[in-house]
C-alpha cells in the first residue's frame, strides 16, 4: 500500500471514530455478529487458506482458531452490557453530597499487529476486544500468511463497517509507515525484536502498546502415579507441541524437563504416542516457510546439538516439512536452549531431582507459560510461589488459552498487556474516573487564608474521625 | 552506580524477602511512622523548595501518603489472596484463579512539584505488590530529595528499597538498565524518552504527565462557590504547579464578568491585597520556569489580556494569582500547559462551544465542569475524554483511593491509588489446574469428521458434545 493512501486510511479511520457512531452498545453488537456470520459463512474459505498458509488441518484451525473467535465473540455478545457498565465508588462522607464512579471509554484508533501462525485468531480476537470497547481498528495481517492476510482484507469490510475497521496488508515497511501515526494503543503479537521495534515507535507519540511475544514455555514432567495418568499426560503434551502449528506457537511446550530415572518410561510413551497421533503426515502442520525452515534446520544441524537427536530429525525442504524431532539434553548454551524454538523439536533436558527443575526455569527469561504435570501439592505451590510467567498451568498445556475468565499474556521478556474476556474489553478502554459534586455543603476549611486551627480540623476529617471533628469545630478538642 | 544498585536489588529481591505480607506490612508501617514522625522535616523541605505553605504540605503531601499507607495496609492481605475463576466448562473439570506476583524490582521517578508524595506514593504501591524499588526523587527539589535520601533507609528496608539521587545523567543511567516496571511522573517531552528507553529492554511503563486542565463554568451556578472551588483548585494547589491544576477557564460571554468579579473577590480574600506577601502562596520552583511564565504572560497579545494581578518578584521567585481575559488561542499560554498561577478565561457565546474547543486539544488529565444542568453534565462525560472528569469540584478526585489515577492520550497512560497501585506494579499471573478425570480424545490427531464434530459441539457450549468429549468419544481412536 502507498504512503499516501495509508494515510487516507488512518484518516478515514479517526474520521469515523470522531463521528461517534463506534460509541454505541447497538454499533457493537452489530460488528460482532457481522464476525459470527463472517465466521461461518467464510468457514470453508477460512480453512482453505490456513490450509494454503500453513498446511493447517481444518480440526487444528477450527479448535485453535475459528471455533474460539465464535465463542470470544458470543462471550463478548453476552457480557458487553455489563462490560460498559459505569462502576459505582464509595465516596467518603466529608465530600458528601458527591457520587464518584469509573467509566469505560474507548481509547479511540487502535492498531493490531497479527502473527503469521494463529493468523485468523491473533488478528480477530483482539479486533473483538477492541470493538467491544467502541474504538475503530486498523488490522496489520502478517505478510507471512498472505492468504490469510488476503482473506480478512476481502471479508472483513463486507461483514463489518468497512469505514471503522480496516485490514492493511503489507510487509515489515507498511507496519514501519503505520508506526509514523499517531495511535491511542498498539497491539503487537510477536518477535520480542520486533516488539522492542514497535515500541520504541510508539514512544514518538506516546502511543501506549501493548506486546504479546513469546519466549521458551518450559513443561516440568514429574513421575506420574499410573500408566493411564502417564498416557493422557503424553498425549496432552505432544498435543501440545505439535498439534499447535507444529510447535509454531507462543504457548507450545518449548522443552520439557524431567528426572533422569523417569526419563525411559516418557521416552517410550512419547514416541508410541507420536507414531499413533502423526501416523498421517497430514495431521501436523508445515513450517511456514523457508526461512523458518532453514532456521530450524540450523538448529539441529548444529556440530554440538546433533548428536543429542533421539528420535526423528528428518527434514523435507520441499515440502517445509520437519518430523516431530526430540533430542536429548542438548548443550545448554546451544541456540536450541537459548532461543524459543518455535517449530516440531522438543529437548529434553534430565535433572537429578524434579525440584531442581524450578531453579533451571529461573535461569531462562520469563516465559509466556510454564507447565507442570505432577500430583505434589508442594512442588505446585513452590512452581506458582518461586517461578514468575505470564501463566501457570497444571497437567496440561495450551487449554488455559480458551479460558475466557483468565487473562492472556506475558510478562518480562515474554510481554506486557493481557486479554481475552473481559480483559480484551478493558486494553483497548481508558477507565475514566468521574466524581460529581453537588452545593448543598460547603466546606470552608479547605481554603485559605490557612491556620493551625484548619489543619487540626482537616487531621480528624482525614482519619474519617467524624466525630473528633465536630468537637474540635466546637473548641472541645484542639 | 545505576548498575550495581539494579544489580544490588535484584539480588535481593531473588531470596524472596521482599514476598512475605509480613515484609510488606513492616515496610508500610516504616513509612506511615516516617510520614508522622517527620512531618516537621518533611514540612520544612518543602517549604525549601517550593515555599510551600504547611498547610499544603500536610493536607496534600503528608495526609495523602499516610492515607495511601493506611489503605494499603488494610486492603494488603485481600490483594494478596488469588481470586478464584470459572474455569467454564471447556476445560472440565478444573479450576481456574488469578494470583498477584511482583514484577521484581521497579524504578520510581518523581517529580519536583509534589516532591514527597510523588515519590513515596508510587512506592508505597509498589512495596505493597511485594517489590523491590528505586526511586529517584527529582533533583529540582534538592531539600525534599535529600530528605528522602536520608530517611528512607532509616524506616524502611534498605536491601530493597534504595533511593538515588541526581540530575539527567544519573536518571539516564537508571533508565539505561533492566527494570520490571518504570514509574515515571512528569513532562511529555521526558516521558517520551522514558518509553523509548524503556523499550530496549521491554520494560512495561506508567507515565504520569500533564495537560491543560480546562475548566467550563455555566452560568446556572453560584459564581461565587464556583471561583472558591477553582481558586484552591488552581493556586491553593502549589501556586498552580501542580498537574490537576486547573489551566484555563472556559465560560459564556456573558456570565465571565461576574466570574471574573468572584474570582476577583475570592483572591482578596484568600491571599489579601499584597499576595506576594501571603505565607500561604507557593513560590515558583526555580528561575527557569520563573522566566518561562513571564515570557507567557509578556507575549506581545497576551500581556494587555492581563485583567487582575500579574505582580510578580524575582528575587522571591513569587508571581501573584493572574487572570487574563480571552487571550488568543494560537498565543503560548494557550498552547503549552502552563503549570502555574496565570489563569486564561477563555468565552465563548454557547457553552456547547467549549466542547470543541477542549476536543481540540490534547486530552488532558482532568476536566473540570461547573453546571447545575445534567443534560450538559452527562454530554460533558460522554463529549470529553481526559483521565477523569469532575463535576462541581477541582482536584479533589485524587484524595478518593478508590478512583483510578492517571491520564489518557498525552496526558499519560496507566493509573495508580489505591487497588490501582498495587495492580501497577503486579503481574496477574493466570493458573490453571487440570486432573486426569476425564480424557478428551477428539482433540488429538488422527482428526476424523467425528473427532471435528464434537470438538464444535464443545465449542459452541452444547452438552452433548462436552459429556461425549470428557468420556473419550469417539472410541477407537
Amino acid at each position: 500500500m502507498a504512503v499516501a493512501e495509508l494515510g487516507e486510511t488512518v484518516s478515514e479511520l479517526r474520521q469515523a471514530y470522531e463521528s461517534g457512531r463506534t460509541r454505541s452498545l447497538a454499533w457493537r453488537q452489530a460488528q460482532l455478529r457481522g464476525l459470527l456470520r463472517l465466521l461461518k459463512e467464510q468457514q470453508e474459505t477460512a480453512f482453505e487458506a490456513l490450509h494454503e498458509d500453513l498446511g493447517k488441518h481444518r480440526a487444528e484451525a477450527y479448535r485453535d482458531e475459528v471455533g474460539l473467535l465464535m465463542k470470544s465473540a458470543n462471550v463478548a455478545l453476552r457480557q458487553l452490557g455489563k462490560w460498559m457498565t459505569p462502576e459505582k465508588v464509595w465516596v467518603p462522607l466529608v465530600a458528601f453530597p458527591a457520587t464518584g464512579q469509573i467509566v469505560p471509554e474507548p481509547l479511540g484508533v487502535i492498531l493490531i499487529f497479527a502473527c503469521w501462525n494463529v493468523p485468523l485468531g491473533l488478528s480477530l480476537e483482539p479486533l473483538i476486544g477492541a470493538i467491544a470497547a467502541g474504538n475503530a481498528v486498523a488490522l496489520k495481517p502478517s505478510e507471512l500468511s498472505p492468504c490469510t492476510a488476503k482473506f480478512l482484507a476481502e471479508n472483513v469490510g463486507k461483514y463489518m463497517d468497512a469505514a471503522a475497521v480496516k485490514v492493511v496488508q503489507g510487509g515489515p515497511e507498511v507496519g514501519e509507515q503505520l508506526m509514523e501515526h499517531r495511535w491511542d494503543k498498539v497491539l503487537f503479537t510477536g518477535s520480542p525484536r520486533v516488539g522492542r521495534a514497535v515500541m520504541a515507535a510508539a514512544s514518538k507519540h506516546l502511543t501506549p502498546v501493548a506486546l504479546e511475544l513469546g519466549g521458551k514455555c518450559p513443561c516440568i514432567f514429574d513421575m506420574m502415579s499410573s500408566a493411564r495418568e502417564l498416557q493422557i499426560a503424553v498425549n496432552r503434551i505432544v498435543g501440545a507441541k505439535w498439534s499447535c502449528c507444529a510447535g509454531q506457537a507462543c504457548l507450545a511446550i518449548d522443552y520439557l524437563l524431567v528426572e533422569e530415572r523417569y526419563l525411559p518410561v516418557l521416552l517410550k510413551v512419547l514416541k508410541s504416542t507420536m507414531k499413533r497421533f502423526f501416523s498421517d503426515a497430514d495431521a501436523m502442520a508445515r513450517i511456514v516457510n523457508a526461512r523458518h525452515f532453514q532456521r530450524l534446520s540450523n538448529l539441529l544441524k548444529d556440530k554440538e546439538v546433533a548428536p543429542s537427536i533421539l528420535h526423528g530429525g528428518s527434514m523435507d525442504a520441499e515440502n517445509l516439512y520437519i518430523e516431530p524431532t526430540i533430542l536429548l539434553n542438548p548443550p545448554l548454551d546451544s541456540a536450541i536452549m537459548t532461543e524459543e524454538i518455535f517449530g516440531p523439536l522438543l529437548p529434553i533436558i534430565t535433572l537429578k531431582k524434579i525440584e531442581d527443575s524450578i531453579a533451571f526455569v529461573r535461569t531462562m527469561p520469563k516465559p509466556l507459560a510454564l507447565y507442570a504435570f505432577t500430583g505434589d501439592a508442594k512442588l505446585r505451590r513452590r512452581i506458582v510461589e518461586e517461578t514468575s510467567s505470564g501463566s501457570v498451568t497444571f497437567n496440561d498445556a495450551v487449554v488455559q488459552y480458551a479460558i475466557d475468565a483468565l487473562p492472556f499474556g506475558g510478562v518480562g521478556q515474554s510481554g506486557s498487556g493481557q486479554y481475552h474476556g473481559k480483559y480484551s474489553f478493558e486494553m483497548f478502554s481508558h477507565k475514566k474516573a468521574v466524581m460529581k459534586r453537588g452545593y448543598l455543603i460547603e466546606l470552608t476549611l479547605r481554603y485559605p487564608p490557612w491556620n493551625e486551627r484548619k489543619i487540626a480540623l482537616m487531621r480528624h476529617l482525614y482519619r474519617f474521625d467524624y466525630f473528633g471533628f465536630v468537637l474540635c469545630f466546637l473548641g472541645l478538642r484542639r | 552506580m545505576a548498575a550495581a544498585a539494579a544489580e544490588q536489588l535484584r539480588e535481593s529481591f531473588s531470596t524472596g524477602r521482599t514476598r512475605p505480607a509480613a515484609w510488606r506490612e513492616a515496610q508500610l508501617r516504616g513509612v506511615l511512622r516516617m510520614a508522622t514522625e517527620m512531618e516537621t522535616e518533611i514540612c520544612d523541605a518543602l517549604h525549601a523548595d517550593l515555599a510551600k505553605p504547611r498547610t499544603e504540605s500536610y493536607v496534600q503531601e503528608i495526609s495523602q501518603v499516610k492515607s495511601s499507607c493506611k489503605f494499603a495496609l488494610k486492603n494488603l492481605k485481600k490483594w494478596m489472596k488469588p481470586q478464584k475463576v470459572s474455569a467454564g466448562v471447556l476445560t472440565f473439570p478444573s479450576t481456574a484463579r488469578i494470583a498477584a506476583e511482583p514484577l521484581g524490582v521497579v524504578l520510581v521517578i518523581s517529580a519536583w512539584n509534589y516532591p514527597f508524595l510523588l515519590s513515596v506514593d508510587p512506592v508505597i504501591g509498589a512495596i505493597a505488590a511485594g517489590n523491590a524499588v528505586v526511586l529517584k526523587p527529582s533533583e529540582i527539589a534538592p531539600a525534599t530529595s535529600a530528605l528522602l535520601a536520608d530517611l528512607l533507609p532509616r524506616f524502611v528496608d534498605g536491601s530493597c528499597i534504595k533511593v538515588a539521587e541526581g540530575g539527567v545523567p544519573e536518571t539516564t543511567a537508571l533508565l539505561e538498565q533492566k527494570w520490571g516496571k518504570i514509574f515515571y511522573t512528569g513532562n511529555g517531552k521526558v516521558g517520551r524518552i522514558v518509553l523509548s528507553l524503556a523499550a530496549k529492554h521491554l520494560t512495561p511503563v506508567v507515565l504520569e504527565l500533564g495537560g491543560k486542565c480546562p475548566v467550563v463554568v455555566d452560568s446556572n451556578v453560584d459564581a461565587h462557590v464556583a471561583a472558591k472551588r477553582i481558586a484552591v483548585g488552581k493556586w491553593g494547589c502549589n501556586n498552580g504547579q501542580a498537574c490537576v491544576a486547573p489551566d484555563f477557564i472556559i465560560t459564556t460571554n456573558s456570565f465571565a464578568p461576574k466570574l471574573v468579579e468572584s474570582l476577583e473577590k475570592v483572591l482578596l480574600k484568600f491571599y489579601g491585597k499584597d499576595p506576594l506577601q501571603s505565607p500561604d502562596l507557593s513560590q515558583i520552583v526555580n528561575s527557569n520556569h520563573f522566566n518561562r511564565l513571564s515570557r507567557l504572560m509578556d507575549e506581545e497579545m497576551v500581556s494587555d489580556k492581563v485583567v487582575f494581578g500579574g505582580q510578580r518578584d524575582e528575587l522571591q521567585l513569587k508571581i501573584s494569582p493572574t487572570l487574563l481575559l480571552d487571550v488568543p488561542l494560537d498565543s503560548a499560554i494557550m498552547k503549552e500547559e502552563i503549570f502555574g498561577p496565570l489563569l486564561p478565561i477563555i468565552t465563548v457565546d454557547k457553552i456547547h462551544e467549549s466542547f470543541a474547543l477542549i476536543n481540540s486539544m490534547t486530552k488532558p488529565l482532568a476536566a473540570y465542569l461547573f453546571t447545575k444542568d445534567s443534560t450538559l453534565q452527562d454530554q460533558f462525560e460522554n463529549g470529553i475524554s481526559a483521565g477523569a472528569t469532575i463535576i462541581n469540584d477541582t482536584s479533589i478526585h485524587l484524595t478518593n483511593l478508590h478512583l483510578p489515577f492517571g491520564g489518557v492520550g498525552e496526558s499519560g497512560m496507566g493509573a495508580y491509588h489505591g487497588t490501582f497501585s498495587f495492580e501497577a506494579f503486579s503481574h496477574k499471573k493466570a493458573i490453571l489446574a487440570r486432573c486426569f478425570i476425564g480424557e478428551t480424545k477428539a482433540r488429538y490427531p488422527p482428526y476424523t469428521p467425528e473427532k471435528l464434530k464434537i470438538v464444535k459441539g464443545v465449542l459452541k457450549g452444547n452438552l452433548l458434545a462436552m459429556i461425549q468429549a470428557i468420556s473419550g468419544c469417539p472410541r477407537g481412536a
